[in-house]
């Protein structure tokens, strides 16, 4: 029931987009040189943070627009809106508000690294 | 109880009689009225069955948190379930009726119950008859699933009709500075706050006129006040439920737009769903009064104080003339002096050892009696108060001292500040221990709490609170305000005392605390004794709090006698999570307009009525309605799509295609684009000709195929699949925005410019010759397969036409403008019908395309590679794609994989389904060793046929008789393993 500020079309109602994921992954160079763990950790793994995080949005209903977006997961506050194909931006203080203030790590869904199978 | 209407009180305009039905019978009321004050008025005092033990329940309170007085409103699709009388406004020809009472509510025979009650404790149901011994010792549920339809119906409150809501509700949204919930003193004087500091501001009050508490003050005038606060630019919205708060200080809300009439009105909805987005919220929500535990507190004539004093000063009623009143607490005085002067005769019992001397002499001289150190023990009455034991406490157990006659009971067991929707946003309440009730914590979100919801007793501090907030809003928001401070909590003269329970020493009385769900405090103790003493564990086993007012007026108790047991205090036992609604709103109200034929959108082709004119029968396959066969006189669906599917083989068929996806690309990289999205090669295909391609996904699977045409140099057409044409669109977006940014390719969806059908068979150049501006253009030469042309129809109707074939046979696709769609049509048609040719729709088309092994997504479900589908030859090796690192990789490339073929039965004479698992014979289990996933009666072979998977393939299978295993119509059948090609093999018939 957020708002995203659409750098094309200004604030609209979050149904109008899509979420794509987690932004930033970068395609490997040689996928054929990679391991069967190794593409499927490009292809699959995505982290699911409870707060602060970098994701693609698409205004599917409205521009059709890719974008980045910070945003934070446990108070679904945006942080960021920044264009495809930009660096990440440093985000100060990576410390997830939540609206109950509970504490950042135990609630059970808070994972920020996959851990890979060696 | 005998009520009584006084004419010098209440605000109610006794001037305009209303007349309404109750149990079939007529009463009358006045105008302004809640349906229970009206039932009041009449003496009414029995007004519902409850839940388990069938007891008679009557009002209770004077508000939302009612637990006594649920009402069935309307009759018929009319019916409205569990309405609280106390908030439901009295209209000119109400019709409303007790509930789970049979007979009636006055004479119920489900009260035998209430003498078996010892074996209907927390859990009784599901210890009795679940595994049920020696049927189900160990076994599982199922004697408990046959029962547990008998007790649903023994148990539960009232009942729906079944029959669909007749009623019309809609959505709308608002946006406003700053949105106040709950019209009291604190609200108001927020309001009137945030204004004056320029401030949009939304007012939203429950009840149908504003007030709040104030409503209970003789000289509160609230038209003149709703006025006032319109003046100063201020929204009122009454009527209006905030019943759950969400991210970003958006809250959803209900208006109740026409529920106060008989039927809506003017063609208005019924219940308006609002989503309101505020940059700040100020809850003034109130409080509500507490019950207190003892023995037989829910007979009807007890309520709380609080509601005695509303139903005298709005609604003009005095609720009984000889009143006892039970406290803890200093809020009764007022009310109780009110009650003495409006002619009752009222005494008062305080839990507590004494209280100020000023207090007392007011109440002495009003002729209100008090005495201290009782506690009320036991009520005498059976459908009505009688009289009441007062008992003092010796040890931890209370001792009856004496027994009062009286009409009505009135309890204060303390006041709870309603949280409820700071609770949505997970923000836990503490417990305050100096005034007995859980208060809100901070939030770190623009939501201020004012008023009593605050934990704020007196009036002039609740209004205090309010201006704070008012002024923290604006300031938060941007506005240089003057300082504000906060009252402190509390403000009774004298402290209150923890009373929450009397113990009695006769057991076999009950003591409720959830008067919905007929819990009592033994219910608490036996969950205790079972070991269910979290919070959240005693509230599922008991059901404490679970009904439809979740627990307003007897959580606390329970949670209180929960702490008692575990010896803990109440702050450490904590509280239950509230979660949206507040109060229950109706599922029509959720749906909106989003009903019937507006569930979901529906998409027609721009031949659809050309379609329905010529005898189409549609199918709806997505959101799209497709012609699915054209019967002819009468024919069923078997003999139509036979007949259509041999014509097409013997003479031409035509077919609306139009659902097709269609995408136009357009750009200088076009080519370097299509060649890397298609897993075959693009990059050579020359200028008017048109190529099938297959895409992939990242994972390697088959996403969707379809074909593309190179209309010039750098222009393509695509067409995709009907199912996958939004989500190719949105792909190939994804991937020139994400991916391939450097890409000078545009891409727009044309799906709906352009109408196409397919023209099939032996007859269709000849049929399509006759259409043609230039027939010449079309021939074997000019055309070749998999050729194209832009060209006119012979009226001059612009067209593109491809020498494309999904069903084996010489076939164009012809496309035309959407608006030339229904000229084009009966121009091919009156040609077709020259050659004997025929209209064919889905079931004939999935017929001839399942005869030559051509894939859909029946096939292409999500889970198959391109070799699985036998077209691995198609893709390239020589370039890099979507998808092409996954080719030579693990399992996707793994030699056994499930691959295509064609499925013939035995006996030729038999016939099989879709979704039929592929077995060897004598091994019958499991997931086989395929599946079928199409199936037809062929016309050109002349029996029934399939396509599906099979582990290994053809080759593997194609001497051994197979099972056809389905479990679930029970059927076997022996099948033999063909080419996927199982008509015309070698592909002769596409040259004509
Ligand atoms: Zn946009």
């Amino acid at each position: 029931m957020f708002l995203i500020n659409c750098p094309h079309c200004g604030e609209r109602d979050q149904s109008e987009f899509n979420c794509g994921g987690e932004a930033h992954i970068v395609r490997p160079k040689n996928p054929l040189n990679l391991t069967d763990d190794q593409w499927a950790d490009y292809l699959f793994m995505r982290k699911n943070i409870k707060g602060i995080q970098f994701e693609r949005w698409n205004h599917s209903n409205g521009c059709r627009r890719w974008f980045n977006v910070v945003r934070n997961t446990a108070t679904d506050e945006i942080l960021k809106i920044y264009n495809i194909g930009e660096k990440a931006p440093q985000i100060e203080g990576n410390n997830p508000k939540t609206p109950s203030g509970e504490p950042i790590i135990g609630s059970g869904n808070y994972s920020t690294s996959f851990e890979k199978k060696q | 109880m005998t009520a009584k209407r006084l004419k010098d009180y209440g605000k109610v305009n006794q001037d305009k009689i209303l007349s309404f039905t109750w149990e079939n019978k007529k009463y009358f009321g006045y105008k302004g009225d809640s349906l229970a004050a009206s039932l009041l008025a009449n003496n009414i005092n029995i007004i519902g069955r409850s839940f388990k033990y069938h007891r008679p329940r009557g009002i209770m309170s004077a508000g939302v948190e009612e637990s006594g007085a649920l009402v069935t409103i309307g009759k018929n699709e009319y019916t409205d379930p569990n309405v609280r009388a106390t908030s439901q406004e009295l209209y000119e020809g109400l019709i409303a009726s007790g509930q789970n009472a049979f007979p009636n509510v006055n004479f119920d025979l489900g009260y035998i119950n209430n003498y078996l009650s010892r074996f209907f404790a927390a859990g009784f149901y599901y210890k009795t008859f679940m595994g049920l011994p020696p049927f189900e010792w160990g076994k599982g549920t199922k004697i408990w699933m046959i029962y547990e339809k008998l007790i649903r119906k023994a148990a539960g409150m009232g009942k729906a009709s079944k029959m669909p809501d007749p009623d019309k509700y809609e959505h709308a949204n608002e946006f406003c500075d700053v949105l106040i919930i709950g019209s009291g003193p604190s609200g108001i004087a927020a309001a009137v706050e945030a204004a004056n500091n320029n401030l949009d501001v939304i007012l939203v009050e429950q009840d149908h006129v504003i007030g709040g508490n104030l409503l209970s003050n003789s000289n509160f005038d609230f038209e003149e006040k709703k006025y006032f606060l319109q003046k100063a630019g201020i929204k009122v919205m009454t009527r209006t439920t905030a019943f759950g708060l969400y991210d970003n200080c958006v809250a959803g809300m209900i208006e109740r737009v026409n529920d106060h009439f008989f039927l809506p009105k003017n063609n208005t909805p019924r219940q308006r769903f609002w989503t309101i987005r505020s940059k700040h919220i100020i809850l003034s929500t109130g409080s509500l009064e507490r019950h207190i535990a003892f023995n037989n507190n829910d007979i009807p004539g007890v309520m709380t104080v609080n509601a005695a004093r509303h139903y005298l000063n709005r609604y003009g009623v005095l609720a009984g003339e000889k009143i006892i009143i039970c406290t803890n607490n200093d809020s009764v005085f007022e009310t109780s002096i009110l009650l003495s002067k409006a002619g009752a005769k009222v005494k008062v019992f305080d839990i507590r050892e004494k209280i100020d001397e000023n207090t007392i002499k007011k109440l002495n001289t009003n002729n209100v009696e008090i005495e201290f150190n009782k506690a009320p023990l036991n009520i005498q009455g059976n459908k009505k108060v009688e009289s009441i034991d007062i008992g003092i406490k010796v040890g931890n157990k209370y001792k009856k001292v004496n027994e009062e006659e009286c009409d009505l009971v009135l309890i204060s067991g303390g006041w709870s500040p309603v949280i409820h929707l700071l609770s949505h946003r997970g923000i836990k309440p503490k417990w305050d221990k100096e005034n007995l009730c859980f208060l809100p914590s901070q939030s770190s979100e623009p939501i201020t709490v004012a008023g009593s919801a605050a934990g704020i007793w007196n009036n002039d501090d609740c209004e205090a609170s309010g201006i704070a907030s008012g002024l923290k809003a604006a300031n938060e928001i941007g506005i240089k305000t003057s300082d504000y401070f906060f009252p402190k909590q509390g403000g009774w003269k004298n402290p209150i005392f923890p009373l929450f329970e009397i113990k009695s020493n006769r057991s076999r009385s009950k003591s409720f605390i959830d008067f919905q769900h007929d819990v009592t405090s033994d219910d608490i103790r036996l969950a205790h004794r079972e070991g269910f003493v979290s919070v959240e564990h005693l509230k599922r086993y008991t059901t404490l709090g679970m009904a439809n007012d979740q627990g307003k007026m007897g959580n606390i108790i329970g949670l209180s006698i929960m702490a008692d047991l575990l010896q803990k205090e109440i702050s450490e036992v904590g509280t239950t999570v509230f979660r949206p609604p507040y109060t229950p709103i109706s599922i029509g109200a959720l749906a909106g307009r989003n009903v019937n034929k507006h569930f979901r959108p529906l998409r027609v082709t721009p031949l659809h009525d050309w379609n329905l004119e010529n005898g189409a029968k549609m199918i709806e396959t997505g959101l799209y309605q497709r012609p699915w066969y054209y019967p002819k006189n009468n024919e069923k669906l078997a003999d139509a799509y036979i007949r259509e599917a041999s014509s097409v083989r013997k003479t031409v068929g035509l077919c609306d295609v139009t659902s097709l996806g269609k995408i136009s690309i357009q750009g200088p990289d076009s080519t370097i684009f299509l060649n890397k999205v298609y897993s075959n090669a693009f990059a050579k295909l020359p200028i008017n000709k048109a190529r099938y391609g297959i895409m992939l996904r990242d994972d390697g699977l088959v996403m969707d195929d379809g074909t593309s045409w190179r209309l010039s140099e750098n222009e393509y057409f695509m067409t995709t699949s009907t199912a996958h044409a939004a989500k190719v669109m949105l792909w190939l977006e994804e991937l020139l925005q994400t991916r391939w940014q450097n890409l000078k390719v545009h891409v727009t969806s044309v799906s709906e410019e352009w109408a196409a059908v397919s023209i099939a068979g032996p007859k269709s150049r000849d049929t399509l010759s006759l259409c043609v501006e230039d027939p010449n253009l079309i021939s074997n030469d000019n055309l070749p397969f998999m050729g194209l042309t832009q060209t006119k129809l012979n009226n001059g109707i612009p067209c593109r036409i491809a020498r494309i074939s999904f069903s084996g046979e010489l076939a164009f696709e012809i496309y035309t403008p959407s608006d030339f769609a229904y000229n084009m049509m009966n121009i091919l048609w009156e040609s077709a019908k020259k050659f004997d040719g025929c209209l064919y729709g889905l079931e004939a088309l999935g017929a001839l395309r399942i005869e030559k092994g051509h894939v859909t997504g029946a096939e292409l479900d999500g889970r198959v590679t391109i070799e699985d589908v036998e077209l691995g030859k198609m893709a390239s090796d020589k370039k890099s794609y979507i998808g092409s690192a996954m080719q030579k990789r693990g399992v996707l490339a793994d030699k056994d994989r499930e691959t295509l073929v064609g499925i013939f039965p035995r006996n030729k004479s038999q016939t099989f389904d879709a979704g039929t698992i592929i077995c060897k014979k004598n091994e019958i289990k499991g997931y086989g060793i395929g599946r079928i996933t199409s199936v037809t009666y062929s016309p050109g072979l002349g029996h029934w046929i399939g396509l599906g998977f099979i582990k290994g393939g053809y080759t593997e299978w194609k001497n051994t008789i197979v099972v056809g295993a389905d479990p679930v119509r029970n059927k076997e059948i022996d099948l033999e393993i063909v080419s996927p090609h199982m008509f015309d093999p070698k592909g002769e018939r596409l040259h004509g």
